[in-house]
């Protein structure tokens, strides 16, 4: 983990974002950008292309449980070449949280933004495949809001029958 | 013609339980490379679409392998998770970070030690705790000898995947040996949570330490004679061989991790790309093949054992004899016994490190990553400032792994899939969290 490296590589991040790039968390080793969600699939187009970050490691959302950006979405990806790890993040509205995929890019996108939307209701605009991956469709509760209980919703998921179901 | 219409009425109803669910995942399979265009008036060349789990014994768990066949051929397939899915990232919501590390103990059950250490160094992260140089020692040593007992289990179930029964007593009667040592160690054989937030539990007994070293010593033997007898085994090759292939490119954008990854020649290994512990004043290599197939995955992992024997020994002889194996600061990690027991202080510590524990500042995100047997696991946090995680999400290796499997299975023998499953070693209380 070179710092001068890293430092390079924010400073083409902020020369390409300018007033976008809305926040630099470096508190712990890795930098945290949070930008602008219009521009979120042109700036992953850029980090992958341009600056190498061709391993997406795991995309996760957070309920930050408050009336205006509700949810945040954390891209977590790494560039193998300059041994460096990025984090990038965007605010969703809760009204319509709607946005758009990276699988175009990155296809190991698939299954991460899957799981954001089981655990938070997330759609990603374009995404190929877009299941629940843990809980089955019928299951009609986001369990990683807030506001979903630590035990459940009773009556939520059906019990298989305790007897045979073939004829 | 009375049975043909039995058919037809078997494929015409519709599934009884999660109906929604069943219906989605089928759509699915038909929508996957929907250019593929199939001859229906020839009934010979009907597809057949073959459901094989959740209740399979070679998916290792209750992975669900969704396949369209053509002959013996897999079309395409899909693969249905969540079977184990107990939701612990929403139970660590509501737990403190040391009441949770049991938890952890239960993902990947196979290596149940790099899984608390992954937990202890991302929380020792975000709430900035030094950990004693000697727990660290210990606490490599653990992960390694997880490292070796979960290696072994792939070893022993993929072999018998691929039909030789035998190998699974031998490679379990190694495994019987690190279930003892970390029984005197951590003091539970399988689930062992034995470090601690700020340090470990407690010190190696000298027992360990001679049962760790005896392993150390014999160990090398077996798995030399393992190599004997597989490496030109013409059985095993041929069944292993070009099984299963996936490039570096397509590895690397499915998000493959760990020993899987690092059979298609990529040398990502977290223990070397950002050195956590002391994994930087360790000489050892990362094992790497460039074929990217089942052969190349297993030469990956016998190799790697071979290594961790290497790591343990630099490990004895590089850690201090002498040292506390916890931080001594109530505020930041339990206190000793002896205190608990004979103060007043350490008794209130003690109850307010159980009630409260940790509290890193408000606001505060941390991401730590740590090699497991199967690839990088790591543990993100988002801190509120109390002892409970707003957030803690779990990147684990299995899930991604999981994912590549998808793709690789694509266009391999019906017959191969348990070779193929077994050689990616997914394990499911790891992926379905």
């Amino acid at each position: 983990m070179n710092s001068d490296t890293k430092q390079a590589l924010l400073q083409k991040i902020r020369d390409k974002l300018g007033d976008d790039l809305h926040e630099v968390y470096e508190e712990y080793q890795y930098p945290l950008l949070r930008i602008n969600r219009e521009r979120l699939h042109e700036t992953c187009r850029f980090m992958k292309e341009e600056l190498h970050f061709i391993y997406l490691n795991d995309v996760l959302g957070t309920d930050r449980f408050t009336s205006v950006d509700r949810f945040e979405v954390i891209y977590h990806m790494i560039s193998l070449r300059d041994q460096q790890r990025f984090f990038l993040k965007v605010f969703v509205d809760e009204e319509d949280p709607v946005l758009p995929t990276v699988t175009d890019l990155w296809t190991s996108a698939n299954w991460n933004e899957r799981e954001v939307y089981d655990m938070f209701g997330i759609r990603f605009k374009g995404h190929p495949d877009l299941r629940r991956i843990f809980l089955p469709e019928d299951f009609k509760y986001f369990p990683l809001r807030k506001e979903f209980p630590l035990l459940g919703v009773p009556g939520s998921l059906e019990l298989p029958s305790s007897t045979p179901d073939h004829d | 013609m009375p049975s043909m219409e039995l058919d037809q009425n078997i494929s015409r109803k519709r599934p009884t339980f999660f109906p929604q669910h069943q219906e989605a995942i089928y759509k699915s399979l038909e929508d996957k490379h929907a250019t593929v265009e199939v001859d229906k008036s020839d009934p010979l060349a009907t597809r057949m679409i073959l459901n094989m789990g959740p209740q399979h014994p070679a998916t290792h768990g209750v992975l669900r392998v969704l396949m369209e066949l053509d002959g013996e051929t897999i079309t395409k397939c899909r693969l249905d998770t969540g079977y184990l899915h107990r939701g612990i990232e929403k139970m660590a919501e509501n737990k403190t970070y040391q009441e949770f590390m049991p938890y952890t103990d239960r993902m990947d059950y196979l290596s149940p030690y790099s899984n608390n250490v992954a937990l202890c160094l991302a929380v020792e992260r975000i709430a900035k705790i030094e950990c004693p140089e000697r727990a660290n020692y210990i606490r490599m040593i653990g992960c390694e000898l997880a490292r070796i007992s979960s290696h072994l289990l792939w070893l022993g179930t993929m072999i018998m995947d691929a039909g030789a029964i035998s190998f699974f007593i031998w490679t379990f009667r190694e495994r019987e040996k690190l279930y003892d040592i970390f029984d005197e160690v951590a003091g539970h054989r399988f689930t062992v949570s034995h470090s601690r937030i700020g340090g470990i539990n407690n010190e190696l007994t000298p027992v360990a330490v001679e049962k760790i070293q005896k392993f150390l010593r014999e160990f090398p033997k077996e798995l030399e004679g393992w190599h004997k007898l597989l490496d030109r085994n013409r059985i095993f090759v041929d069944r292993n061989n070009g099984v299963g292939q996936i490039d570096h490119e397509n590895a690397i954008a499915s998000g493959l991790a760990g020993p899987s990854l690092r059979a298609t020649g990529i040398a990502y290994d977290v223990r070397k790309f950002e050195p956590y512990m002391h994994y930087d004043q360790i000489d050892f290599e990362v094992p790497t093949r460039t074929e990217g197939d089942n052969l190349a995955r297993y030469y990956c992992r016998m190799e790697e054992m071979a290594e961790s024997i290497r790591i343990i020994e630099q490990c004895f002889k590089k850690m201090p004899k002498k040292g506390p194996v916890r931080v001594d600061d109530a505020k930041k990690s339990y206190p000793s016994k002896d205190e608990v027991y004979y103060s007043m202080e350490g008794l209130i510590h003690d109850f307010m490190m159980t009630d409260t524990g940790v509290c890193p500042p408000a606001g505060a995100e941390a991401y730590h990553a740590i090699e497991a047997p199967k690839g990088e696991l790591g543990f993100y946090i988002q801190s509120d400032g109390t002892g409970h995680p707003w957030r803690m999400k779990i990147k684990s290796p299995s899930f991604s792994n999981l994912q590549g499997l998808e793709t690789i299975l694509d266009g391999e023998m019906v017959a191969d899939t348990v070779v193929i499953i077994g050689g990616m070693d997914p394990v499911m209380g790891d992926s379905d969290k």
